[in-house]
């Protein structure tokens, strides 16, 4: 399982990339271990949208279940990766690289403060699969 | 043998768990004159006596086929092939339900794949699930679609007075507590679907109309499909399948979602159930369609298959993100609307629909031509149309029904200020001397 050190994690499985005032998201390869075989991704926002922080911007369906994923912290959506309708399994292959779910715009940084770091994000793991 | 599974030790056990002596103990609410009161009941019968008794009860009924009928209305009386009632009956078919290990019954999948098949052709559209309820069930699951295609941002369905009133009630009942907003049911009912378009805006999710409508008119929406669009909404049509053997599909008019009622393929009249809920759409929607869908494929071995596809839309994986928790479907009357479509094929189905289109005419003309009758709409009809009559339409089917003619529907019921009019339905069943019959009676009990 991997975690990368430079990116923030939610309760939710979601992770943030900060760069600047702007942030990338995804799911953690974690997340996508759990769901398996990811056959769908649809997104509920777009460019343009403000979404806050426990709001739904996407969802996603492998073949044991259908979940909804979370906008970590506040944030106007730049772009949402619409390329993943033809390979949604590169959430399965490459969660934190091509698979990112949106890019946005911070709204309120002082959010991610609160979010987990790799090492707390790892724990929250094991612990759950323990 | 018993088939009860608790033995005298198990129910003990229970007992103990939960604190109780006695079975009866648990009855101890109910006071004790209500446990057990005598009930007035005939002195038992044997099988024969019973036989007779029900024998006479069903007697008494006056069935569509003891009778000469112009009632529709949404429940249409239709030949049968006799083997649509042999396939129906085979045992494989027979006890089966929807499949909850589907792949197993390879038969029952294969069969509503063929269904889903022969749907689609018959709409013109794009993917039909695996069959819903009936005509009004599915077309109250085409408004939840268009709310979760829209995903819940447009609040506004706009329904055509034109759909069948029960329809239209189920509809109502499916979205009553919800944040959706159903308009457009007390337009004109002369003004057409061009009355329709002017209230369609960007608070739209869809448009609701019938093919042909409850009055038996035929409208091409192809316009309202277009005016719908451009605003973002979608369209759904309700049909009725036998016209589309005739008639073109509302797929080619650019409709998002096609419902109906498929009780005239095949399915008997049965006293309003069970029936058959037609449900279809665009590939782009097949997310959000309600109920099950089957696929084809190959197996390990190569060989030809079918299987649940696209199980992710439904409950069993989906659960409260679903758009729709309904995933059972009708499978026996399915089959046999698959049937029946299969055994008059596309000549066939076309040959039904002319015959009632023309038997259908020839009563309306001939009864236009009775003095104090007249047609009430002006639009090209299928099988159904209006007449307003010199008396009560109510009143007239008394009359009618002692000279053994069941009557069209009498509007009056649903419609108030239509009380004198009728809506007559004229299928292949009827022949001309049935036809001729009506128009003779109608003269004389009309004006008697």
């Amino acid at each position: 399982m991997n975690y990368p050190a430079d990116l923030k994690y939610t309760k939710n499985d979601e992770w943030v990339r900060v760069e600047g005032d702007s942030a990338t998201v995804g799911v953690s390869d974690y997340a996508q271990d759990q769901l398996s075989d990811i056959v769908y991704v649809d997104f509920s926002a777009a460019a343009g949208a403000k979404v806050a922080q426990g709001a739904t911007f996407a969802g996603v369906e492998s073949v044991k279940a259908a979940a909804d994923i979370y906008m970590p912290v506040d944030g106007e959506v730049v772009e949402v990766n619409g390329a993943l309708a033809q390979t949604p399994e590169a959430i399965n292959s490459d969660p934190y690289g091509a698979a990112w779910l949106a890019k946005i715009k911070l709204t309120n940084p002082a959010q991610l403060d609160a979010l987990m770091d790799a090492a707390a994000y790892e724990a929250y793991c094991k612990e759950r699969s323990a | 043998m018993t088939f009860v599974p608790h033995t005298e030790r198990d129910r003990q056990q229970m007992l103990e768990a939960i604190g109780v002596k006695t079975i009866a103990d648990l009855f101890e609410a109910v006071p004790q004159k209500f446990r057990f009161p005598k009930l007035n009941l005939p002195a038992p019968l044997t099988e024969m006596e019973a036989l007779g008794e029900l024998k006479g009860i069903a007697e008494a009924n006056e069935s569509a086929d003891d009778l000469v009928s112009f009632l529709g209305a949404g429940a249409y009386h239709h030949y049968i092939p006799a083997g649509v009632d042999s396939i129906l009956r085979r045992g494989e078919y027979y006890t089966a339900y929807t499949p909850y290990q589907p792949e197993i019954s390879q038969g029952t999948l294969q069969a509503i794949f063929e269904y889903q098949s022969l749907i689609v052709a018959l709409t013109g559209m794009e993917v039909s699930n695996a069959s819903h309820y009936d005509g009004a069930t599915a077309l109250a699951e085409a408004v939840n679609m268009s709310h979760a295609i829209h995903r819940g941002a447009r609040n506004k369905i706009i329904l055509s007075p034109g759909i069948h009133p029960q329809y239209r009630a189920v509809v109502h009942t499916y979205e009553d507590g919800g944040d959706l907003q159903l308009i457009g049911e007390d337009l004109d009912l002369s003004a057409g679907p061009d009355a329709l378009i002017e209230l369609i805006d960007e608070h739209t999710a869809l448009v609701c109309v019938a093919y042909p409508d409850f009055f038996g008119r035929v409208y091409d929406y192809t316009k309202l499909a277009e005016a719908a669009h451009a605003k973002g909404a979608l369209l759904a049509v309700s049909v009725n399948p036998t016209a589309l053997g005739l008639l073109k599909p509302p797929g080619e008019m650019g409709a998002d979602i096609v419902t109906g009622e498929g009780q005239p393929l095949g399915i008997p009249l049965s006293f309003g159930g069970p029936y058959l809920g037609i449900l279809t759409t665009r590939n782009q929607y097949v997310r959000q369609i309600a109920g099950r869908l089957v696929g084809e494929t190959v197996d390990s071995r190569g060989q030809r298959g079918f299987v649940l596809t696209l199980s992710t839309r439904e409950q069993h994986i989906k659960r409260e993100k679903a758009s729709s928790n309904i995933c059972t479907n009708q499978g026996l009357m399915m089959l046999a609307a698959t049937t029946y479509m299969s055994l008059l094929g596309k000549s066939g189905l076309r040959q039904v629909a002319e015959s009632c289109y023309h038997k259908a005419h020839y009563a309306a003309t001939e009864i236009a031509k009775l003095k104090g009758f007249g047609l009430k709409f002006k639009d090209a009809f299928f099988h159904e149309f209006v007449v307003e009559c010199p008396i009560p339409a109510a009143e007239l089917n008394l009359r009618l029904l002692e000279l053994g003619i069941v009557g069209g529907y009498a509007l009056g019921a649903e419609y108030p200020g239509m009380q004198n009019c009728m809506l007559l339905t004229v299928t292949e069943l009827n022949s001309k001397e049935e036809i001729d019959y009506l128009v003779e009676t109608l003269a004389e009990v009309a004006h008697a």
